[in-house]
């Protein structure tokens, strides 16, 4: 089948022009091609040029590390602990329902958790990490961290948590930390923006919450570059943010410790405080309670028992409880009488076991009467119608005026929840709140530290250290931020006649020393640490008339709830005085046997630094002694620290 | 057969065809493969595994391949391109019952070791098949309905054994060749002025008839049309890759962030960025200097293909090469318009850049095609 070569040519011809057509048409959309490549990425390449950063770049803050929190030796109170745990993205997980099946079979999660973390998972922003497992241990994490494949969306974190390694020691003191809540949130105008960290920790109650602004530090941030599924390929840069400040307290944690094992089960109070610098070297509230257990949330199992006991351990008492002071507040009324002059140290009152005021009778603790008694004997033996007689002549304004220049009716500025003022009532007082008048039984009622009187231990404690050093000691919690020394709490002189203050002390150091004195059993015999203190017996029903006819029921005959509170105050050495300190026993009974004893033990560990020679108990005392503290030197705080199978 | 009209005394034979390749083309190719092998190492993170170097190994392959079949006169190709067309078209119906399920269309079928994908093989052959049937097909035919009809079958049939598959992609790409071979060999301009009236009116219809008792898709059916067309509507799906694509080209500016300095590609927000999307890659690392060059290259292999075919006296040569010449075209075309979202996103590599042997292989065999046409051509 030949062809022409005309032919031929004619055929080339028109596909050379067809060719030429087609191949014009190419060139063209090529040109198309380069024009909207040169739209997209000259005109337009500022603005995806944006896009592309906004993209790559993510903006994240770093967490502060909280301050950390040591006793005055050092002694670390509250520490930050690498915590692991796991957390889901919701957006990157896909089927959560699936992958969270997945994980608990890796990990170990139990139903009701799994179930939970689902919940919480779906509830978050889809591209907020959520914790699905908190505290995990190293080796579950590692099991996550092999299975991620399989796990998409769920990836292991190491963060900062808190660790009380004193336990229950502290939880008085320096309190515990919680998660930020929403309501912490709306609380503030501009919430810092660390708190909206997931699982950021902050200060719930005392020395955590009330430090919280040093504690907290300033957060960090840092670029991250991202990839599409989120996930952090580098980091391109990095502005610190400054850790928390850490806290140096007065408290020492020796003593701290012994004094919580002291006082066991009872539910009861100590505050001794240095009277130089008015440090707090123990403020022991019991039964205390471990705060580690609150670290990400405490179980209802746990927190129902500590909301429901009578015992209140949740309770702070040496600053939030207020009893009535009892005896204790006597000193306050001779001071008052002895500054006003009224009476003098000498003159004596002759106590009958009762004295009638306004129609009413009003008791000696001791029926028969004390006879005649001057202000060493009163003290001594705690004679109820002395002061009651010394009330009625210089009045309740000046008594609750001596009250609060001895510290009592005043709120202390310590960074403790809840610390309560008391109350040393005045007239105006009862007509404000009671709308009633004062009268006179009231003030005879005041004179003994019954009645409307209140304070907390904490405050006796600092008005044993005045009377003592004649000094406005006041109590500090912070020895230092950061290593900067804090103002010392030493105080002023109060500008109280030193010759009254010293009849006070010497009545005080009668209670003790002499024989007849209410506290001689909780004597001291180490020559140079002779303790005075002043023993309080604290009534929580009235005895009515009935009552005293037939006569006064024993406490151990009462219900716990309606026994008598038994305080003491105290300060040592006698001559030279370096702590005072206060007990209080709820619902102990007599402050003599109940309270005094206790004083002693913590004033004698406090002044040897650690465990006391026998010999500076009397002889009697000594068997007794030496059992206690055998049992006690094994007691060790309650601390439940989480993840610690991880080393 | 019209070949014995020209003189074939001055082919060369033996290996002195060798000089007679045509070189320039060659050289063409190399640099594009080779702007292939940059890119792929770069997105690998600036390693050669996993893809650089196997890619460089298949182009040598394929380089050998198309010396090989350069060498072949180009007389037998056209005898053989029958069998080429019929075998490719069993090939085809083989993958309907023994192929192997991937990316969620049935593709290739396993040779041993080999991935044979009868679907980029058919672009060959169909363009063989075509060009042997115009070139045996006497002129004055050419344009009579039932030599018409003859290779409108050629085409459609293999074009609908594709889409089968499913592959949207491949079987439009059939059909805009085989269309463009049959505009090429001079086919009357109205048969296409019908085709394209006709098929403006169906879609026209298609769309007007939306929302009406009479439509003619089912509303699932327009969605996905929509998506299709605008994947803007859907910015978490198919419009994620369109989306993140723009973003690299764009933030690439003129001269680009730098080799291996692309955050787009290297931190994972563009999809399949070491095939369908190694363009976009291109375009953030070299930015429009470098995205233009790519461009620029191609369209140089076009018009040497293009002239190539122009100075051919053989009929069967020149709609050859013209016909690979436009497949060429329209991978590229179809490619670099999806990443830059002129086209919806439908899966077609860039030719001899993108990772993936079965393609090069066949696309260099086709150049040795080309090539055969060129050293045999009559003088």
């Amino acid at each position: 089948m030949r062809r022409s070569r005309a032919e031929t040519d004619t055929n080339h011809a028109k596909l050379s022009r067809r060719a030429a057509l087609l191949g014009g048409v190419q060139l063209l959309f090529m040109g198309g091609l380069a024009a909207r490549m040169n739209y997209l990425q000259v005109d337009q390449a500022d603005q995806y040029l944006l896009l592309a950063e906004e993209n790559r770049i993510n903006i994240r803050l770093i967490p502060p590390s909280r301050g950390e929190i040591f006793d005055r030796n050092g002694v670390k109170l509250a520490q930050n602990s690498p915590s692991y745990r796991i957390v889901m993205v919701r957006e990157d997980a896909g089927d959560v329902d699936d992958v969270m099946q997945r994980l608990a079979k890796v990990i170990n999660l139990d139903a009701e958790a799994r179930d939970r973390a689902i919940a919480e998972v779906k509830a978050a922003e889809r591209f907020l990490p959520v914790t699905v497992a908190d505290n995990v241990t190293w080796d579950d994490l590692s099991r996550v961290s092999v299975n991620a494949p399989a796990l998409p969306g769920v990836s292991p974190e190491v963060g900062l948590t808190r660790v009380y390694p004193r336990g229950s020691d502290f939880a008085h003191i320096v309190g515990r930390v919680g998660r930020v809540s929403q309501a912490d949130l709306d609380e503030q105008e501009t919430p810092d923006a660390v708190l909206r960290i997931p699982r950021f920790q902050i200060g719930r109650i005392n020395v955590e919450a009330r430090e919280e602004a040093l504690l907290r530090g300033v957060a960090g941030t840092k670029q991250v570059e991202v990839n599409a599924t989120g996930r952090v390929m580098r980091e391109l840069s990095r502005r610190e943010g400054q850790s928390g400040a850490d806290l140096q307290l007065t408290v020492d944690s020796n003593l701290q410790n012994y004094v919580q094992a002291r006082l066991g089960d009872e539910s009861a109070a100590v505050v001794i405080i240095d009277c130089e610098h008015g440090d707090l070297v123990a403020n022991a509230s019991s039964p205390s309670y471990d705060p580690n257990l609150f670290i990400g949330g405490i179980s209802s199992a746990d927190y129902n028992p500590m909301l429901e006991s009578k015992y209140r351990p949740l309770v702070n008492k040496t600053v939030q409880g207020t009893y009535p002071p009892g005896s204790t507040y006597k000193m306050v009324v001779a001071m008052a009488a002895l500054e006003e002059g009224i009476v003098g140290p000498d003159d004596t009152v002759y106590c009958p076991g009762h004295l009638e005021v306004g129609g009413r009778r009003f008791h000696c603790w001791k029926r028969a009467g004390h006879g005649w008694v001057d202000l060493e004997n009163s003290l001594k033996q705690s004679c109820d119608v002395y002061y009651y007689e010394l009330a009625l002549k210089v009045g309740i304004e000046k008594i609750s005026a001596m009250a609060r220049q001895l510290g009592l009716g005043v709120r202390h500025d310590l960074p403790l929840s809840s610390v309560a003022a008391g109350l040393a009532p005045t007239k105006e007082w009862k007509k404000e709140t009671r709308g009633a008048d004062w009268v006179i039984g009231d003030t005879v009622n005041a004179s003994i530290g019954q009645g409307f009187t209140l304070a907390s231990p904490l405050q006796l404690a600092v008005m044993t250290a005045r009377i003592a050093t004649n000094r406005m000691v006041t109590p500090r919690l912070i020895k230092s931020i950061d290593g900067i020394e804090q103002p010392s709490g030493g105080g002023e002189p109060m500008g109280i006649n030193e010759n009254n203050l010293r009849k006070i002390r010497q009545g005080m150091h009668v209670v003790v020393n002499d024989r007849r004195g209410t506290g001689y059993r909780s004597r001291i015999i180490a020559e140079d640490m002779r303790m005075a203190g002043k023993t309080g017996t604290s009534q929580v029903r009235n005895i009515t008339t009935a009552e005293r006819a037939r006569g006064v029921s024993r406490n151990e005959d009462l219900p716990w709830e309606r026994r008598d509170h038994a305080l003491f105050v105290a300060f040592a050495p006698s001559d030279k005085p370096r702590y005072a300190i206060s007990v209080l026993v709820e619902h102990g009974g007599g402050g003599s046997t109940a309270a005094a004893p206790i004083a002693r033990d913590v004033m004698l560990q406090a002044l040897y630094g650690g465990e006391p020679p026998l010999d500076a108990y009397p002889t009697s005392d000594r068997d007794r002694i030496s059992a206690q503290q055998e049992q006690l030197r094994e007691v060790q705080p309650q601390a439940t620290i989480k993840g610690k199978d991880q080393a | 057969m019209s070949y014995l009209e020209y003189n074939v005394k001055h082919v060369p034979t033996g290996l002195r065809k060798i000089l007679h390749l045509n070189w320039p083309l060659i050289i063409l190719l190399a640099s594009v493969a080779g702007v292939g092998f940059l890119m792929l190492y770069s997105v690998a993170g600036g390693t050669f595994t996993p893809w650089a170097e196997p890619q460089m190994k298949r182009f040598a392959l394929g380089l050998a391949l198309m010396v090989a079949v350069g060498m072949v006169p180009i007389w037998m190709w056209r005898n053989l391109a029958g069998v080429a067309y019929i075998g490719t078209v069993l090939l085809l119906l083989g993958v309907e019952f023994f192929g192997s399920v991937g990316m969620g269309a049935q593709r290739w079928i396993e040779l041993g070791s080999f991935r044979l994908q009868p679907s980029e093989l058919m672009k060959i052959t169909l363009v063989m098949m075509l060009a042997a049937y115009y070139d045996w097909l006497p002129a004055k035919r050419t344009s009579r309905p039932i030599w018409v009809l003859i290779p409108i079958i050629i085409v459609l049939v293999p074009t609908f054994l594709v889409l089968k598959q499913p592959d949207l992609g491949t079987a439009l790409l059939l059909l805009f060749a085989g269309g463009g071979l049959i505009f090429l060999a001079g086919v009357h301009w109205a048969y296409f002025a019908v085709v394209i009236t006709a098929g403006v009116g169906l879609i026209t219809a298609v769309f007007q008839s939306r929302g009406t008792p009479w439509q003619l898709l089912k509303d699932y059916q327009f969605r996905r049309i929509d998506t299709f067309i605008d994947p803007s509507t859907d910015p978490l799906g198919a419009g994620y890759h369109i989306t993140q694509s723009k973003i690299a080209l764009g933030s690439g500016g003129w001269t680009g962030r730098g080799f291996m300095q692309g955050t787009q590609s290297r931190l994972n927000f563009l999809p399949e960025k070491h095939t369908d999307f190694i363009f976009t890659t291109l375009a953030e690392e070299f930015g429009f200097v470098g995205g233009f060059s790519l461009l620029g290259l191609y369209a140089l292999i076009i018009v040497f293909c293009i002239a190539a075919a122009l100075v051919n006296k053989d009929r069967f040569s020149s709609l050859l090469t013209l016909g690979i010449a436009l497949n060429f075209f329209l991978f590229f075309a179809v490619n670099m318009s999806m990443v830059m979202g002129l086209a919806p996103v439908v899966g077609v590599p860039l030719p001899l850049v993108s990772y993936g042997g079965s393609a090069m292989l066949v696309l260099l065999l086709a150049f040795g095609l080309v090539q055969s046409a060129h050293v045999h051509r009559p003088r």
